[in-house]
């Protein structure tokens, strides 16, 4: 058995070039086992003499040793081990640690418990953002770091934050929970934002996924997914095809009175629904969603008052206040006007007469901002279509997808020997 | 033409002969259920159903004298049949406010039941022997007239069965059109209009040629059946192409006045103006129906040429006697909303704006009622126009391609985005097998 000041020797004398650096991984495991563990307690003073930066590796192994001992953590005060994990998080070198992701990924936990049981969420976002660019090999891929992340977001109102995030497109996957709660936090993200429509492709996203059984991070999101239906787009979509049967068939069972919530909505009178939500409000306030239930009752006001734009040019405001069920001419004053500045309808109200006129969308899509925006969307969508035909390239070259299309498809001639499959497939 | 409506009782037999003879549709004005003639009415049919119309008349007029004169028809015209069911329900109904002479009867029915039962076993015995010899003809007589026996003691299914197993001894077309006719009656009264659609298209399908009669026959039971299934449309092809030879000959289940009625109320509801130009108004033989109901003929026309307020005015005055009809009661109300809808799209269709006021005084209505009825119009996608609820003017909308187009290119290419996105997702987690597997890390 090595002694530690030997190891931490060898740690700092294999820091340089990959091969070494993968020689002193072997080392590292070997001393993981006895070494390490057993004198975790008595660590904590040689991780002053590596470097994070150069040393990342090794100062990783003896970080996560340290870690797993509570003793440790207490001994550090909170606040000093704390200051320790979130300097190296900001500075290892990432090369090095994707070496022993394992590692990585339990120090990030033991940060995110440590910041949570502090009470400080927002001590943690710097480092965890740092730490998820780190170990992730390409921006597609999501790392179980992205959850918590985005759960320190979440907790220190932070929704900002997140979103550095939750704009790179995922498509690598790993763990099932680490997609729902990404999915999840992050549909939460958008909706603390106000940003309903991502929000909707997220949580839209967690319920439609593949799954064998239902979870509850499922039910959670399906939950949220109906309320932010309803305030975006005033219905409920049905689940599309591809949605796992499990889903299909369990999921609205578990969210009885969301769905009833929904047909209430769906009736168009304010009032109803209203009594729904009062005589409910104890069990929307159990699930946390309360808050939201509440935008869905007030987003009813604007959906009836963005119809009668459809049907109005000029519309009083006493009209509207009846036509929309509410008390007085003033409140609907208040709603239009909120609209207006919102850009919800376009109009103008004449207090002098209590008259509110509509306007067709003044947009005439020749200014140069919306030039811009036409061009960046068509960019997007030609790249995706790109990424989009590449995949099917790759699919059509796939093994065992010939094996399985070509036993339908019946015997090859010679021709198709000649020029690419996938042009016959 | 115009007063037949308010004939007299006692005259109202012998003007029902004639084919001028006007239903309750001509009566002026009738302003309530009270002006409805059951007498007159009740001439225009015959057999079975003059006895369902009059015990329907009987249940919805809610007019004590007028649902009594119906129920006195109708023991009287029982009498002289053979339902003995029906005759203890029509008693049952009156509850003796008739006098002594319209109560149960209870000498005739057993009467009545007795000769039943004795010909019921006459003719069963008949057929059985026809059956045993095996001549075709005769054992479709047998079912015939087993068939007729069941009709006229109100054993409706029965009577159908027997009609229907004739089928299998028919031998020329005259036998099948004769069996389609009566399944075709008994179906109608029964309520099953598909067998109804069903047995029209059956003896259409004869390869001889039909009797102009049956023809026009055939025609008003399939627009009875379309219009019970609520195919206004084709309903009112059928009727509008009834030949005028129908007459009085089908008075066992439609009057010729009701082709008009019927046919007209279906064609405003749902022809477009061409088509009621051409296959109502031009229609010289549907003209021959509307003759006989000059007002549905008014009104036909003013639709046409835009009155209306008149025309409206009409189809209220109508609509009294038309819930009284077995067989349009339960359509008045959509027909109905159908035509004003097609009259208030129609009205605005020419302008770029139109005056609330105007429109509301053509439409006989106030302001703020045609604001509504337009407004869900409008909501409906059925009027392109936007409501100046301020000046109460009408502007018609002319949407903006350019910016239409615009707006769904860019929204096409957002869903397009979204839905890629999600897709790529999930034909990734797919392909690496992920399904919620409890493997270890990859990484």
């Amino acid at each position: 058995m090595e002694s530690l000041e030997a190891l931490v020797a060898h740690i700092q004398g294999l820091s340089g070039s990959p091969e070494e650096v993968a020689h002193l991984h072997s080392l590292l495991k070997q001393a993981d086992f006895d070494s390490l563990r057993a004198h975790a307690a008595t660590l904590v003073p040689f991780l002053a003499q590596l470097s994070p930066e150069t040393h990342s590796l090794g100062y990783l192994y003896l970080l996560e040793a340290c870690a797993t001992s509570a003793a440790n953590l207490t001994d550090f005060g909170g606040g000093d081990f704390l200051v320790t994990v979130a300097d190296f998080l900001t500075k290892c070198s990432a090369d090095q640690i994707r070496l022993a992701p394992d590692k990585f990924l339990n120090v990030c936990r033991v940060l995110k418990d440590q910041v949570m049981q502090l009470n400080m969420p927002i001590r943690g976002i710097a480092p965890l953002r740092a730490a998820v660019r780190k170990i992730q090999a390409s921006p597609e891929q999501l790392t179980p770091v992205h959850g918590d992340y985005l759960l320190l977001c979440l907790l220190a109102k932070q929704y900002k934050a997140g979103l550095s995030v939750l704009e790179d497109d995922i498509f690598d996957v790993d763990q099932p929970k680490d997609l729902f709660l990404y999915c999840y936090y992050g549909g939460m993200i958008y909706i603390g934002l106000k940003k309903f429509p991502k929000a909707l492709e997220l949580l839209h996203n967690a319920v439609t996924a593949p799954m064998s059984s239902l979870n509850a991070i499922t039910v959670e999101a399906y939950k949220k997914y109906i309320l932010v239906s309803l305030i975006q787009n005033g219905q409920v979509p049905s689940f599309p095809k591809y949605t796992s049967a499990t889903a299909q068939r369990n999921l609205k069972n578990q969210v009885q009175i969301y769905i009833d919530l929904s047909t209430s909505y769906a009736n168009g009178r304010y009032t109803d629904l209203e009594t729904f939500v009062h005589s409910n409000a104890a069990i929307f306030q159990s699930h946390n969603n309360l808050g939201l239930v509440k935008q869905v009752l007030s987003s009813m006001y604007k959906r009836n008052i963005q119809r009668l734009t459809q049907t109005y040019l000029t519309l009083s405001l006493e009209d509207i206040a009846r036509s929309v069920q509410l008390d007085t001419p003033r409140d609907a004053e208040m709603h239009v006007l909120r609209m207006i500045e919102d850009g919800e309808i376009h109009a103008t109200i004449n207090q002098k007469d209590g008259m509110v006129s509509f306007h067709e969308d003044p947009e005439q899509y020749k200014s140069v901002d919306m030039v811009d925006h036409i061009d960046s969307s068509i960019q997007r969508l030609t790249a995706l279509s790109k990424k989009l035909a590449s995949i099917d390239g790759n699919m059509s070259c796939d093994p065992a997808y010939l094996m399985k299309t070509g036993r339908d498809r019946g015997r090859f001639d010679y021709d198709d020997f000649d020029t690419v499959p996938h042009k016959y497939f | 033409m115009d007063v037949e409506g308010e004939v007299p009782a006692a005259a109202a037999a012998a003007v029902a002969n004639g084919l001028g003879s006007g239903g309750e549709e001509a009566s002026p004005a009738p302003v309530s259920a009270e002006q409805l003639d059951v007498e007159a009415y009740a001439a225009q049919y015959s057999g079975r159903t003059r006895l369902a119309r009059l015990l329907f008349v009987a249940d919805r007029c809610g007019v004590e004298p007028m649902q009594l004169e119906a129920l006195r028809m109708a023991y009287d015209e029982i009498k002289r049949g053979e339902d003995v069911q029906l005759h203890r329900d029509v008693a049952a109904r009156i509850k003796g406010r008739l006098g002594p002479r319209y109560g149960l009867d209870q000498a005739w029915v057993d009467n009545v039941s007795r000769r039943a039962d004795q010909r019921k076993e006459k003719l069963e015995n008949e057929l059985n022997g026809y059956r045993t010899n095996l001549i075709k003809e005769s054992i479709r007589m047998g079912y015939n007239d087993i068939g007729d026996f069941f009709y006229a003691h109100g054993q409706l299914s029965d009577a159908f069965k027997s009609y229907i197993r004739t089928r299998d001894y028919c031998t020329t077309s005259k036998h099948i059109v004769q069996m389609c006719m009566n399944v075709i009656l008994v179906s109608i009264e029964l309520g099953q209009f598909a067998h109804v659609s069903n047995y029209v298209n059956k003896a259409e399908q004869t390869p001889d040629s039909l009797d102009p009669i049956i023809v026009a026959k055939l025609r008003a039971a399939a627009g009875l059946a379309y219009l019970e299934t609520k195919k206004y449309k084709l309903a009112a092809r059928k009727f509008v192409d009834t030949g005028i030879e129908l007459g009085n000959n089908y008075s066992e289940v439609i009057a010729p006045q009701d082709v008009a009625v019927y046919g007209a109320l279906c064609a405003l509801a749902s022809f477009d103006r061409s088509d009621l130009k051409s296959k109502v108004i031009d229609n010289i033989n549907f003209r021959n129906f509307l003759e006989l109901v000059p007002e549905v003929r008014e009104l036909v026309n003013d639709f046409y040429a835009s009155r209306y307020g008149s025309c409206l005015g009409h189809l209220e005055k109508l609509k009294p006697n038309l819930l009284l009809d077995i067989h349009l009661r339960e359509h008045v109300e959509t027909l109905y909303m159908d035509i004003r809808h097609k009259a208030i799209i129609q009205y605005t269709l020419p302008f770029i704006s139109v005056d609330l006021n105007t429109m509301a005084t053509a439409f006989k209505t106030s302001v703020s009622m045609l604001e509504k009825e337009l407004a869900a119009l409008i909501t409906d996608n059925k009027i392109q126009a936007r409501i100046d609820s301020h000046n109460k003017i009408l502007y018609a909308r002319h949407a903006d391609q350019r910016n239409a187009t615009f707006q769904r290119v860019l929204q096409t290419g957002n869903d397009f985005e979204r839905d890629v996105k999600s897709m790529l997702l999930r034909a990734n987690l797919l392909k690496y097998d992920y399904n919620q597997r409890n493997g270890p890390r990859k990484m």
